[in-house]
Parts: C-alpha cells; sequence; structure tokens
C-alpha cells in the first residue's frame, strides 16, 4: 500500500511529443470520454443486434431506463452508503494521523504498532462485517460505518507516518537554533512536510472507505445501502436494476475521490510547478 | 607584520592579526574535545580546540574532511554538546546563547522550506519569535533589500538559482540582527562566479551589520578574501593546527575589500600562507601558480 504514497512530483515527462497546453488538456477530456462511448456503443450492440440474452448482459440503455425509474431509490441508497463511507473516513483518517504521530514521536509506539499495521493491511476487513453485525446488532450502520474507518485508517496511517519522516536534518538544525518549541516545530516544520503525504493518504482512503462500506452490506444488516440494493435486485433477477446501483456505487466512489483530489488541491496552493512558469 | 610572525603553533590564541578586540569575545572555545559514538568505535571529531573570536571579527575555519570544522561550528550554535571543555557565545553557555537567540546560522544547503515564499521564508525566525506582523513585514523587505531579492519576494524557492536560494538564507540568518553569524560553508554548492559575487555581498553585509563571522569553508581563496584571521585544522583527530592572521593590503578594513583585491600580490602571499598551514608547515609551490581556482 505504500507504493501508492507518491510525493506530488512536478509531471514532467521529456520524451513526449511536444503539445500546446490547450490542446494536451482537450485531450485529457476527450480521449477517456471517446473510449467510454465507444465501449458503450460496442456493449449496446452486443445486446441488441447480436443478441446477448439480457438475463446475462443487460443492454446500456435499459440500465439507463432503470436508474431514472428507481432514481429515488437510488438516491436514497447512495445517501446511505455515502453517510457510512463519509463517517469511515473522516474516524479512519483522524486515528490514522494521531497514531501516526505518536508513532513518529516514539520509537516505541511505532514498534507497538508496525506488526498490528501490517496485520490491519493484509487482512480482508470486509471480511470482518458478519462479525460485526452480529456485534452491533442487525439494525446498526455501525458495523459499516467501522468498516470503512478500518479501511480508511491504514493508508492513512501508512502515509503520514512516512511523511512526518520526511522533514530534513538542515529543517531540524534550523528549528533547533531557533529554539523553536516542540508545538512550533511541529506547525512550522513536521506537518507541512507531511502535509502532502497526509492528503494522498486521505485521497487513497477515500476509494477504500467507500468500496468497504458498500460490500459490507452483502453481509446483511440493515436493507437500504447500495451494496443491499444490488444484492437484493441481483436475487430478485432483476439484472438491469442491479446495474443500476453499480452505476451508482461507482458515481459514489468518484465523488469521494474527486472531493479529495480538491482537498489536495486546495490545501497545497503550491505543489511544484508543471512547465514554464 | 611579516608572514613568518604568522607561523604559530596549535596553542595559539587570540591571534596578534585581530582587529582591535572590544571587551566582550563573541565566541570563547577552550579545551574542547568532541567525541562521536559509532557502532564501529569512537570518533575523535575534535581533540583540545581553543579558539576565541572578538566581537565584530571575521574567522574562517578551513581545512580538509573531516578535520572537525563543521563540528566545531556546530558546537559553537549548541547543535551538538562538547564531550570535554566548554564554549561561551558573548560569555553565555552555547547553550544559552542558542536559547537567547545571540546568532544567525546559514548552511551548505540553504535550507529554505519550499512550501513558504521568499519572504515568508525570511520572517521564519521573526514569526517563531513572535515579532509583530507589521515590524516583520518591514525587516523582511529591508532584508531581501539587502540581499538584492526584494523583485522576488512573492516567488517560491523552487522557482530561484541556487545562488539566490543562498542570499535567502543569508538575510534569513540575518534576520534578527545577530551580533554573530555562523556559516557552514554556505557557498559550496555555487558555481565559481556565483560563489566570488556572493563572497563580495558577504562583505559588504557583514561590513554594515559589524557581526561577528565564524566561516566555515573548504576553499583557501575564499577563507582568505573574507577573513580576519584563518583557522587551518587538521584531521583524525580534528584539531588547530594554526591560525593565520590575514594582512591585506594597506587598509585590512572589511569595507575595502573588494573585487580588485582578489588579483593583488598581498592576496596571493596570503593564500600561500594558508596553503603552507594546510600542507603541514612545508613550503608547497610558489606564487599563486600553484593555488586552488576555489
Amino acid at each position: 500500500m505504500t507504493a501508492t504514497a507518491s510525493v506530488p512530483v512536478g509531471d514532467r515527462r521529456p520524451g513526449s511529443r511536444r503539445m500546446s497546453p490547450r490542446t494536451e488538456t482537450t485531450l485529457r477530456v476527450v480521449a477517456p470520454i471517446a473510449v467510454g462511448l465507444i465501449v458503450l456503443g460496442i456493449w449496446q450492440f452486443l445486446v441488441s443486434v447480436v443478441g446477448v440474452s439480457d438475463y446475462l448482459l443487460p443492454s446500456p440503455a435499459s440500465i439507463i431506463e432503470e436508474f431514472i425509474a428507481y432514481w429515488p431509490s437510488i438516491a436514497a441508497a447512495m445517501l446511505i452508503t455515502g453517510i457510512n463511507s463519509l463517517v469511515g473516513l473522516i474516524v479512519g483518517s483522524i486515528l490514522g494521523i494521531l497514531l501516526a504521530a505518536l508513532a513518529a514521536r516514539w520509537r516505541a509506539m511505532d514498534q507497538m504498532s508496525a506488526p498490528l499495521v501490517a496485520a490491519l493491511a493484509v487482512i480482508p476487513i470486509v471480511a470482518l462485517a458478519p462479525v460485526l453485525n452480529s456485534m452491533f446488532g442487525a439494525d446498526s450502520q455501525f458495523g459499516r460505518q467501522a468498516i470503512a474507518a478500518l479501511a480508511s485508517f491504514v493508508p492513512v496511517f501508512l502515509n503520514t507516518l512516512r511523511g512526518f519522516r520526511q522533514t530534513q536534518p538542515v529543517h531540524r538544525d534550523l528549528m533547533k537554533a531557533y529554539a523553536a518549541t516542540s508545538g512550533q516545530v511541529l506547525r512550522t516544520l513536521t506537518l507541512p512536510t507531511a502535509r502532502p503525504f497526509i492528503l494522498t493518504g486521505i485521497r487513497i482512503a477515500s476509494s477504500l472507505a467507500v468500496i468497504s462500506a458498500l460490500v459490507a452490506e452483502y453481509f446483511g444488516g440493515p436493507r437500504g445501502g447500495l451494496g443491499a440494493q444490488i444484492s437484493t435486485s441481483a436475487a430478485s433477477s432483476a439484472y438491469a436494476r442491479a446495474w443500476a446501483y453499480v452505476v451508482a456505487s461507482i458515481v459514489l466512489g468518484l465523488l469521494f475521490y474527486l472531493v479529495t483530489l480538491g482537498l489536495e488541491r486546495l490545501l497545497q496552493p503550491h505543489a511544484p510547478r508543471r512547465g514554464p512558469r | 607584520m611579516s608572514l613568518h610572525e604568522s607561523q604559530t603553533g596549535p596553542g595559539f590564541r587570540d591571534g596578534a592579526g585581530a582587529p582591535p578586540q572590544p571587551a566582550e569575545a563573541a565566541v570563547e572555545v577552550s579545551g574542547v574535545d568532541k567525541v562521536f559514538q559509532t557502532r564501529a568505535g569512537d570518533v575523535h571529531a575534535l581533540e583540545s580546540v581553543d579558539l576565541s573570536v572578538a566581537a565584530g571579527e571575521f574567522v574562517s575555519l578551513i581545512g580538509p574532511s573531516g578535520c572537525g570544522k563543521s563540528t566545531l561550528m556546530r558546537l559553537i550554535a549548541d547543535l551538538d554538546e562538547p564531550s570535554v571543555g566548554s564554549v561561551t557565545v558573548f560569555e553565555k553557555s552555547a547553550k544559552q546563547a542558542r536559547l537567547d537567540q545571540e546568532y544567525g546560522i546559514a548552511f551548505q544547503s540553504a535550507g529554505l522550506l519550499p512550501w513558504r515564499t521568499v519572504s515568508a521564508n525570511v520572517a521564519v525566525p521573526l514569526e517563531l519569535h513572535g515579532v509583530a506582523s507589521a515590524a516583520r513585514s518591514s525587516r523582511v523587505a529591508e532584508l531581501l533589500e539587502m540581499v538584492g531579492l526584494a523583485d522576488f519576494a512573492d516567488r517560491y524557492p523552487d522557482q530561484l538559482s541556487g545562488g539566490m536560494q543562498q542570499r535567502v538564507a543569508i538575510a534569513r540568518a540575518l534576520a534578527e540582527q545577530p551580533r554573530l553569524l555562523l556559516m557552514d560553508e554556505p557557498f559550496g554548492a555555487l558555481d565559481e562566479m556565483t560563489r566570488e559575487k556572493m563572497q563580495t555581498e558577504l562583505v559588504r553585509i557583514s561590513a554594515e551589520t559589524g557581526a561577528a563571522v565564524v566561516f566555515v569553508t573548504h576553499s583557501i581563496p575564499e577563507a582568505v578574501f573574507l577573513s580576519d584571521r584563518v583557522v587551518v585544522m587538521s584531521p583524525r583527530p580534528g584539531r588547530i593546527r594554526e591560525i593565520v592572521p590575514m594582512r591585506l593590503g594597506a587598509d585590512a578594513r572589511r569595507a575595502a575589500r573588494t573585487e580588485e583585491l582578489r588579483e593583488e600580490r598581498a592576496f596571493f602571499d596570503m593564500v600561500t600562507a594558508v596553503r603552507e598551514a594546510l600542507h603541514g608547515g612545508s613550503p608547497v609551490a610558489s606564487g599563486a601558480r600553484g593555488v586552488e581556482t576555489r
């Protein structure tokens, strides 16, 4: 998971051909849309012309139809799953940052937490869902929020810990020379240094939070969320509707990702620049 | 004074070449040893070092790698503590002097905070020590003017050249008008032309502020050009081999050090003197021929 913890480095590709920035931006937006449309076209073609059974693969048109028809229920489901994911993401991130701060400060704490976090990183956290459901009752969303929190915790913790260790010796010397208090060092040096790492951790965690909150719904508990609706629809052979809920899940995941990405941009007005300045 | 009189032994202190001294010494190092404990065993970084720097005096520490010159500067800055002996700065313990912010410091790497603008970087020490915002910004403007970067106040460090970054670091070191400036090879990473320009600027700035400077370098011409006295150190264990007072031209005052000085006979004589001291007193290739270009 640490492999994904990248510092935002200027994205310069010396090998790439020269394009004007505007062409490049246009291409970046247009290319994926074009690919998406082509795939949808082939899909629709397979179903309506080649005659792949609706049972195996509902056509995009029928999925959109279902999406519109069930919009109120889809919106409600998105809200439930969205809130679970958000609560999980926030709690998991706060815990991750706090524990990473403690681990960075005290070596013993680091050594105690390392195996625990390693274990958390390899356990399929969603597998805890049935256990948590029976622990906290079948009518509680708590189990799902706890799962989303656990899933978010790991990348935030790992990235933050790495971030806290990035302060340069020359900066630490300077802080000592200025006789800065430990609070001042944290505010002026340690947190700003760790900031890109923390934000990257949160961005990775945002997708994980949505996925785990959603998948946790497959294992029982209160109905109404996206995951529960997908499994219900699929169980009653309403495949197009199930797909409509899947589309809603993708939208929700994207929303979380984009919001955290926006947060990253907002809190880092001076990321190393691209291109000419 | 002739050259020969400057060939003094390791125990030499308070050189005759020092400028007229005010009562208070800026730095007093006496009987200092520094031993680093490493896995491979003890490393004697410094052994029985005695040195005093008068207020307003410019002293360079020069020597090969591993001679402990940076360590000595770090002891004065209280970034490390001596194993034996004492370091006082303006008649206080080094630690007290650090807590009282008696010195400004600059390192080989500029060490600017990349997420802060140039002016915000210069403001760091002022901010940490609670200088009011209005006083802070006027002081920062003044400092940037002094180092010739007033037009770059709102730029970020990664938009500046290495020399400009180093000038920001020097402005930051001067922010609180310290009476002592500690510099650890601040121009070490710069190209020769920028380096000479920065040296000239440093001479001007230190003359303007009247601060004492302890300057670590491994460049002989740099040490000669800048200093009132050059402390020549030898490695393993780090010791002061000799302290060479500089006598440059008729007017030894710092303000008189200009680019022309670099081409004067006296300059080359001093370079040779330091060079011989570095090589353990044995005469080396005479004149300017064998001079290192850095």
